[in-house]
């Protein structure tokens, strides 16, 4: 009988495909349905944020970093803001720190709904994106009420907040989050005892707690796999340390794991926001008292010279922050979210370097799927939740 | 009495044709009633680039529903779908593949440039971005906006339905 010949196939994947998260290219090599290998390719969305960002004043970066995990803006502007201000010596007023912890965690919530939904439709589950965007609505109605934008509302500045909460604030936080509970209930009722998504995401793409610190990944993926490493916990940053919050975690380490824990998440995320919406009180302090940074009150302005002085040279050249580098991290949606800054002294900075939790998932993706089925390469993807736009910049 | 006198005409007409004057008739030009067809079913590429996919996704879901202006069938393949919606920022190294994926949609083809960096390059004006995707492909309809609400982009699909319309086939 003659030996039958066998090659592997190779197979291009993206960068333009439904479900790759934006522009992520990855080449497969196959053998039958195996994947013998995967090499990601990145870049496809490189936008030169770090650079332009040395162009612009320190105020002028926070819509710049914005865009880059545009699912977790705000997380960006917060990681930014922080390191920013840990170089100028700030201090903020604990209300500007509880409305910033409000902020990102419905943050976090609009960007993990947005993650259930395409991940759930990605595998199959279609339905499910109209019921995770439906609440995700209400999410981008106070960042409108907050901001007047729903997607990039740029409302935490250095120095503090843009401006006071809004009239309405507190009852359109309090009607979301009163509605919410009930309706991850719904969602882990169509999807975690669905036969057909347990049986797509079960023993697939699994991580062991030691390959995900040794790629780098912190965050839900490495929490799925058994890690109780959590930046809020181990480092708190704002005013973390005073809510009663657990990390969730899981142990298997595989897909279906991280829907878990991200579900999870969800949960807690909602008991911060409870706790916070109650300490906030509608009006009182937005911003620290630094005159530097913070532009006087307008009526001042209009009345004194060193106010209008003042206003002018904060909105003509901006502030200087003092020569010297920081690092922040934060809990991100997506895991440990760093800003790095280097200043010289001047109005600009220096550098601005982040450090991305997609750009890490990406990295470790071959070493999940490899040996997989092909099919099951999209559900990982999904469960890496990672987004192009702030692994290439 | 004119409606009635119009009225017998058309009997009139359709017996000269030889046509059964109860069959209920709708006479209109062959160009109207392709552009009609087109306008009404515009099949939409999935080809989203960066934030403004997100909105544009936003679009398609429960609160906006595209699908009141018949244009929820979001192809994975371009080779089935007649409109490219450019959804964010077009870097250098992915311009030849989105001209790729033009290429590979089939005739009649539309294009909207959806937000501030797809037009002009928005606020990356740099060595990265290409400033405005009309560089690569023809655009039909800009939708301004850093990401456009998913309004602002509906009236940019009813733009190009209007454009449709008064098209030449």
């Amino acid at each position: 009988m003659a030996e039958m010949r066998t090659e592997t196939m190779t197979v291009n994947m993206g960068p333009q495909h439904p479900s790759t998260h934006g522009v992520l290219r990855l080449i497969l090599e196959l053998d039958g349905e195996t994947i013998k290998s995967a090499r990601p390719t990145i870049g496809y969305l490189h936008t030169g944020i770090e650079k332009t960002a040395e162009q612009k004043k320190w105020q002028q970066v926070i819509p710049l970093v914005e865009r880059m995990d545009y699912l977790g803006a705000q997380s960006n502007s917060l990681a930014y803001v922080l390191s920013v201000e840990k170089l100028l010596g700030l201090e903020m007023p604990e209300r500007v720190q509880d409305i910033r912890v409000l902020l990102a965690e419905l943050q976090r919530l609009a960007s993990h709904l947005v993650w259930l939904g395409t991940h759930a439709m990605e595998i199959g589950a279609v339905s499910m994106l109209f019921y995770a965007l439906r609440e995700r609505e209400l999410l981008m109605n106070i960042n409108e009420l907050v901001a007047g934008f729903r997607f990039f509302p740029s409302y935490f500045r250095v120095g503090g907040l843009r401006d006071d909460l809004p009239r309405g604030f507190h009852e359109a936080v309090t009607a979301f989050l009163d509605r919410f509970p009930a309706k991850l209930d719904e969602y882990e009722g169509l999807l975690t005892k669905n036969d057909m998504f347990r049986r797509r995401t079960e023993g697939v793409g699994v991580i062991t707690q030691e390959d995900a610190f040794a790629w780098g990944l912190v965050g839900p993926v490495s929490r799925a796999a058994g890690s109780d490493y959590d930046v809020r916990k181990y480092f708190p940053y704002l005013t973390y340390a005073n809510y009663d919050f657990e990390v969730s975690t899981a142990k298997e380490g595989d897909v279906f794991a991280r829907y878990r824990t991200r579900i999870r998440e969800m949960r807690e995320s909602w008991k911060i926001c409870s706790q916070a919406i109650t300490r906030i009180s509608p009006t009182g302090a937005w911003a620290c008292d630094d005159t530097r940074v913070v532009p006087p009150p307008k009526d001042k302005v209009y009345t004194e010279m060193e106010a209008l002085i003042q206003h002018f040279l904060i909105y003509s050249q901006g502030f200087t922050v003092p020569a010297g580098e920081s690092y922040v991290p934060i809990e991100g949606p997506r895991g440990e979210h760093g800003v790095y800054i280097v200043s010289d002294g001047t109005n600009r900075p220096w550098r601005v370097k982040m450090r991305p939790p997609s750009f890490m998932a990406i990295q470790a993706l071959p070493k999940i799927i490899e040996g997989g089925m092909i099919a099951d390469v999209i559900a990982v993807i999904g469960s890496t939740d990672v987004v192009m736009g702030d692994c290439d910049r | 009495m004119a409606h009635e006198h119009t009225h017998d005409h058309t009997h009139d007409h359709a017996h000269e044709h030889g046509l059964d004057p109860d069959l209920p008739l709708l006479t209109t030009t062959v160009e109207k009633l392709v552009n009609w067809a087109r306008k009404s079913a515009i099949w939409p590429a999935q080809f989203g680039l960066a934030c403004c996919a997100i909105e544009m996704m936003a679009m398609a879901a429960s609160r906006y529903d595209i699908a009141r202006f018949g244009a929820e069938v979001f192809r994975g393949s371009p080779r089935q779908s007649d409109l490219m919606i450019v959804a964010g920022r077009l870097s250098r190294k992915m311009a030849p593949a989105m001209r790729r994926v033009y290429d590979q949609m089939p005739e009649p083809k539309w294009v909207i440039s959806m937000g501030a960096c797809a037009s002009v390059g928005g606020v990356f004006d740099n060595y990265a971005i290409v400033q405005g995707v009309d560089q690569v492909v023809p655009v039909d309809v800009y939708v301004p906006g850093c990401p456009p609400r998913p309004e602002s982009l509906i009236y940019g699909i009813v733009q190009l339905q209007q454009k449709i319309a008064r098209s030449r086939i």
